[in-house]
């Protein structure tokens, strides 16, 4: 047990600085730095150039900087922005607990409404309650979020006037202000995800519901429902944890297209306003942080899985 | 000879079966006839079209739907209908290149890493596991920043990012084929590697790629949408779904008729692509899920 | 109408709707009465429905069937008329079911206890506090080792044979008056299948219970059954007492059945059962067996028979049942070739003190514990095979017996040791160093055709690999060979363009035995290659197998589990545990006294379909994850174990005459 616990974690650790070295990698090897991504716009001078890459430190060797990047973000320390002054940490700090705002309510809303509906489909397998909600999955998920996004903001905020279609709200604002703008971005992040892991969970109830131990359970005598709740479910539902560990980590690092959508103070907004402005060196630290919550949330969902499956957890343990 | 006819005729057979299973599915019937549809309009549209995509007229800007211009006019008096029909001819070029190069580079890789194994394929899937956390839209627009949003660039940026996950498909599907006991059998009579990859894994292999291309083709279509929504794949004036749907948005208030074109447009080609692909691993019997009664 | 029996099934009818819309039947006009303290055997081939009638008994029918027409009745409930409520007491209660792969029939999830528990908490007045207590007796009472620490144990943690006491003791739990059992035991190793039985018979007659016993071993069935109901496609066929049936069967399928089973006491090859059941749905107009039947004529195929009494009490659905005298009683090619007895036989191959483990070190476990090598899988193997000689390999799983196949073909290396042809120097290991000509030389037939064929090639492609890649055919040389072959194995060139999924079990195996003997082979090894297959499809591969090998002069190394298969193909034979060779020598000496304690075992645990055999049980069936560090292989289990001696040396090799040797400390005369 202790040995896979610290295999996962070294493997996580290597990724994440496998990443870090993308990242800065890709940077470099991209024409031009930095500063001639940034000035570039304006047709700066050589005058201007040298002052900024004298301010951002490039002229050191590429090596000695990932060095101190790298060192720096394990500290927290994610460096300036390309302007030079601004803080990164500062301006990430605020969206990101924005993202983690709105990742959470999609999360609450979303995982166990996707649970509770593929366990539905499963169960009623080619009957009504599946047809329906399975056609309904298939267009959730297969419509642009821009376009089911722009068609909500059209009915419940243009038509009905029921909720704000846009949110107003500064990046630093705290969480409670950003009700109920929040509301509609939340609602088509939902519906996504939610359609994502009840197709999922939908096929694994089916496949446990064939299998012979729930045909066993049921020549046993066992109730229908309590076999469903003892020994269909338990089975059914642990693939589905790492489902909802990628839509996590989907929910935090790649919503850009809503939060643009919603004019949403995000991670993901921030990414676009960075890129927009080329300003490299935030665009860096935003991959970092997206990618490390990625691996660490699939690390939490190996390790849950671990834990939840006596498979697993009996090879370590016993013996 | 005789056993290379064998096999086109064999193989032949078999895209024959498969392609009658997938229409005898209410969702592949439903599917291909969408797909069929939208790469049809594709090639033919601009033939069709009643109106020219670019010609702009003040006095028509943001008009309603009538009898001439059956989808009104945007907000530079262009006629929405004209621009709708053209509108997926972009994407459908980009994706239909780019979807086979991904999942053939990507496929390549996969088996290749899958057939090696050992230090060598480990390091490869964690150079594949960090490519996998960042965010895709991510990776592309700090390239597309960088080099450009012509087509002959969204091509080899779609391609390559959208293959790395069939990487791991693909390594997965190896591994499942080359522990079964047709592969040892070949091995054991001592063909070449290069055989055993041809005539053993490939066939075996092809099916999942098959359908994850065509899942791939759908995710990489609303990829390329949300590009354009987003700003930085079609350039103006060539009409594009994606970014006529961010055009109009600003208008919806009061035009809501700019939106709803592109809007059936998109969604019925993507859903057409996923509908499709299900029923492809059904018939191809890739789907666990569905079992015969006995 | 008459009082129903216990369990009473009547014109039973169960179909399902295909997707062409037609309705098809499974089960045909079936009617079965089991009553109290009586046990009944369910017999038949893969498909013949006799699953779905056992099932049905329980008022379960598996997604998509339903009943057409047709009653069953339990203790006089109609159980196609029961709620849901009233059925979920019966089910596990009074009317238990031990199902077929216990391994997968336990949920994963949950503790022994747990499960056992439940149905005492379904089907029984304890209160909750007391469940504890009686799911140990329940577990003591099915004969599991320790049960307390059973209790907290997952199914996976458990041996298939530990599973299948584990179902078993849940199925007491509901203090049932019927149980009904789908292949209790099959897949399970002889000697545990044999303690399972005599389990399910002291507990039958402890109880008085009535027991529907469904299998296609008829050995199994012999060892509980009092009476044998033989189905075949879907319509029962012969029914009669235990004795009556399977000693002078009075259907010809049955007949054909039987005599398809090799035997310990016979030497000769069994009869091969030709030909395949109908499938479902199938237009039979006669009888369903007369295409197969070798004493049908015309009224056979004009309507279909009856099922009548006859004067020894049976009932058979056959309108000849006079003649089954007719129909042959051992094979025609009884006589076997033995391998040149003149002079000093050539060997074909020989194996020097071969090793071979199965350990992958793991780079990171490596790093952070030092642990010591597990002993070698296979270890000091030497064995010489003559030319032109079978050499059978049986053991129980885990006794190596594949691994050294695969070592012999070059896909895995052993670990110490040789593997030379005729007088050759020693192959190379890996099958990817060695000359064509070697390669060519030697063979390999997998258990499962379903695996061992691409599934996306034709059979005129498979064929055509070994003769491309040896002997450079093509065009029409290619295809004229390939025809030979496919002769050879008695399929007709038709076969060409189908694919494996078109073809039955039996048909795949030929295609295999034709690929293998397309490279002109002189070493042949086959895997288990009958075991994936029903018994009179197994009679017939035999048959061709034995064939071949007169016509060709080949060396044979057969390993399969079953001693009867292996003594009916074998020349000599080579009895092996966890990898380690126990007894070897010429067939009439191995399966004669003296015996090697393990040969004795695995003979002694042998069900043969004759009620009047009982298996000798001389060793418990513990299933052992390794071999021990030294001594004698056997020695944790052996029932004759002299003392320390046999955990300390390795047991000498001693020689009983005529290249009969038997590794043991005890001396040959005690043996």
């Amino acid at each position: 047990m202790l040995m896979m616990l610290i295999r996962r974690i070294m493997l996580g650790i290597v990724t994440v600085s496998l990443v870090s070295l993308i990242i800065f990698a890709g940077v470099e090897i991209l024409p031009g730095d930095a500063c001639t991504q940034y000035l570039g716009e304006y047709q700066a001078d050589d005058e201007l150039l040298a002052q900024c890459r004298k301010d951002l430190d490039l002229n050191r060797p590429a090596l000695e900087r990932f060095q101190e990047w790298a060192g720096g973000a394990v500290t927290g320390d994610l460096g300036t922005a390309v302007d030079g002054k601004t803080k990164i940490s500062t301006i990430v700090g605020d969206r990101l607990k924005n993202s983690l705002l709105l990742a959470f309510c999609a999360m609450i809303v979303g995982v166990p409404l996707a649970l509770l509906l593929g366990v539905i489909t499963g169960l009623w397998r080619d009957r009504k309650p599946d047809l329906i909600a399975s056609t309904l999955a298939i267009f959730a998920m297969t419509i642009p979020e821009f376009v089911s996004a722009t068609l909500l903001i059209l009915i419940f905020s243009i038509w009905l006037g029921w909720l704000p279609g846009i949110v107003l709200t500064s990046a630093s604002a705290p969480a409670s202000e950003f009700f109920p703008e929040i509301l509609l971005p939340v609602i088509v992040l939902s519906l996504v995800m939610c359609a994502h892991i009840m197709r999922m969970v939908r096929s694994s109830v089916i496949e446990v519901m064939e299998s012979d131990y729930v045909q066993m359970a049921t020549l046993k005598g066992v109730p229908y429902w309590r076999m469903v709740f003892s020994h269909a479910l338990p089975n059914a539902l642990l693939p589905a944890i790492n489902v909802v560990a990628l839509t996590i980590a989907w929910l935090l690092g790649g919503v850009v297209v809503i939060e643009v959508v919603f004019n949403y103070p995000g991670l993901g907004r921030l990414m676009i306003d960075s890129i927009s402005d080329r300003d490299l060196p935030v665009v860096q630290s935003i991959a970092l942080i997206v990618a490390s919550i990625y691996v660490c949330v699939n690390l939490a969902a190996d390790l849950l899985t671990m834990l939840a499956n006596p498979k697993l957890r009996t090879i370590y343990t016993r013996k | 000879m005789a056993a290379t006819t064998a096999t086109s005729m064999v193989s032949g057979n078999r895209v024959v079966t498969v392609l009658k299973d997938l229409a005898s599915r209410p969702s592949g019937a439903i599917g291909l006839t969408l797909v069929i549809f939208h790469v049809a309009l594709a090639l033919v549209s601009p033939y069709i079209v009643p109106f020219d995509y670019k010609l702009q007229n003040s006095s028509l800007m943001l008009t309603g739907p009538d009898a001439v211009h059956w989808l009104g006019a945007d907000h530079l008096g262009r006629d929405v209908f004209s621009r709708t029909l053209m509108g997926g001819r972009e994407a459908l070029l980009v994706t239909g290149v780019a979807t086979p190069l991904a999942v053939i580079w990507g496929g390549f890789i996969g088996i290749l890493f899958g057939l090696v194994g050992g230090r060598l394929d480990e390091v490869l899937m964690r150079v594949v596991d960090a490519f996998l956390s960042l965010p895709w839209i991510l990776k592309m627009l700090v390239l597309i920043v960088t080099f450009g949003t012509g087509v002959e660039v969204l091509i080899p940026t779609l391609a390559f990012f959208y293959g790395i996950p069939v990487i791991r498909i693909a390594r997965a599907a190896t591994h499942d084929v080359i522990a079964r006991d047709f592969v040892w059998a070949a091995k054991a009579r001592g063909h070449s590697r290069i055989s055993i990859i041809w005539r053993e894994l490939l066939p075996n292999v092809l099916d999942t790629l098959m359908v994850e291309g065509a899942m791939r083709w759908s995710w990489m279509l609303l990829a390329f949408s949300s590009l354009s929504f987003l700003g930085f794949g079609v350039s103006p004036p060539t009409p594009d779904w994606g970014l006529m749907i961010s055009d109009a948005r600003g208008f919806m208030s009061f035009a809501p008729w700019g939106v709803i074109g592109p809007v059936i447009a998109l969604s019925s080609l993507i859903i057409g692509i996923n509908l499709t692909a299900d029923a492809l691993a059904k018939a191809l019997g890739i789907d666990r899920a569905q079992k015969a009664p006995m | 109408m008459t009082t129903p029996s216990f369990i009473d099934v009547r014109n039973l009818s169960i179909g399902y709707t295909s997707r062409a819309g037609e309705t098809v039947k499974v089960l045909r006009d079936v009617s079965l009465t089991i009553n109290r303290g009586e046990s009944v055997g369910l017999v038949g081939e893969s498909g013949s429905g006799k699953s779905t009638l056992a099932l049905a008994a329980l008022g379960y029918f598996k997604r998509g069937l339903r009943v057409l027409d047709g009653q069953i009745h339990f203790d006089g409930i109609d159980m196609l008329d029961l709620g849901r409520d009233d059925i979920q007491k019966i089910r596990g209660g009074r009317l238990a079911l031990i199902p077929q792969n216990s391994g997968q029939s336990l949920t994963p999830t949950l503790r022994i206890g747990q499960q056992v528990a439940e149905a005492l908490r379904l089907h029984s007045e304890l209160e909750a506090d007391e469940f504890d207590h009686r799911v140990v007796e329940l577990l003591t009472q099915v004969r599991l080792p320790d049960p307390a620490a059973l209790i907290s144990r997952y199914p996976h943690e458990l041996s298939g044979g530990q599973q299948q006491r584990v179902a078993i003791a849940m199925a007491l739990a509901g203090q049932p008056d019927a149980l009904l059992l789908d292949e209790p035991t099959t897949g399970l190793d002889v000697t545990t299948q044999a303690h399972i039985l005599e389990l399910l018979r002291d507990l039958a007659s402890d109880r008085n219970m009535a027991m529907l016993y469904v299998s296609h071993d008829l050995g199994a069935i012999a060892r509980v059954c009092d009476r044998v109901v033989v189905m075949y496609a879907g319509e029962i066929v012969l029914q009669g007492s235990a004795r009556q049936v399977l000693k002078s069967p009075r259907h010809p399928y049955a007949h054909g059945l039987l005599a398809s089973i090799p035997r310990l006491s016979q030497q000769s090859l069994p009869v091969a059962l030709d030909g395949r059941p109908p499938m479902p749905g199938e237009m039979i107009n006669g009888c369903a067996f007369a295409d197969r039947c070798g004493i049908a004529d015309s009224t056979c195929t004009a309507s279909p028979p009856p099922l009548v009494p006859i004067d020894t009490g049976e009932h058979v659905r056959c309108f000849h049942p006079g003649k089954i005298s007719q129909l042959p009683r051992a094979s025609k090619t009884a006589a076997r070739k033995k391998p040149s007895a003149s002079g000093k036989p050539d060997a074909a191959l020989v194996m020097d003190d071969l090793s071979i483990t199965y350990a992958k070190p793991d780079f990171l476990a490596s790093l952070l514990t030092s642990r010591k090598d597990p002993p070698a899988t296979v270890e000091g193997i030497n064995i010489t095979i003559v030319k032109g000689e079978t050499l059978g390999l049986v053991g129980e799983s885990g006794s190596g017996k594949s691994t050294i196949l695969k070592s012999i073909a070059g896909l895995i290396s052993p670990k110490t040791g040789s593997i030379a042809l005729e007088g050759q120097s020693p192959l190379t290991a890996k099958v990817e160093d060695r000359p064509a000509v070697n390669l060519r030389q030697i063979q390999l037939i997998f258990q499962n055709p379903d695996d061992s064929l691409n599934p996306r090639h034709t059979v005129a492609q498979i064929l055509a690999q070994p003769l491309r890649l040896y002997f450079r055919l093509s065009g029409d040389d290619l295809r004229q060979r390939s025809i030979e072959l496919l002769e050879k194995v008695r399929l007709g060139s038709h076969y060409l363009e189908r694919l494996p999924s078109q073809l039955s079990g039996g048909e795949k195996q030929r295609i295999a035995v034709a690929r293998a003997f397309a490279a002109e082979p002189e070493i042949v090894l086959c895997d288990e290659v009958t075991s994936a297959l029903d018994v009179s499809v197994q009679a017939a591969v035999l048959n061709l197998l034995n064939e071949l090998k007169t016509q060709q002069q080949t060396t044979y190394i057969f390993v399969s589990h079953d001693l009867a298969v292996v003594k009916a193909i074998s020349d000599r034979i080579a009895v092996l545990y966890q990898g380690r060779l126990c007894e070897i020598g010429p067939v009439d000496a191995v399966y004669k006294p003296p015996f090697h304690p393990y040969t004795d075992v695995l003979l002694g645990a042998v069900l043969e379909p004759d009620p009047e055999k009982a298996p000798k049980l001389s060793a418990d069936d513990v299933v052992e994850l390794s071999p021990p560090a030294q001594g004698c292989p056997f020695q944790r289990r052996c029932p004759k174990k002299i003392g320390t001696i046999c955990e300390t040396d390795t047991p000498p090799a001693q020689q009983m005459g005529g290249g009969h040797v038997i590794n043991c400390h005890i001396p040959a005369d005690d043996l």
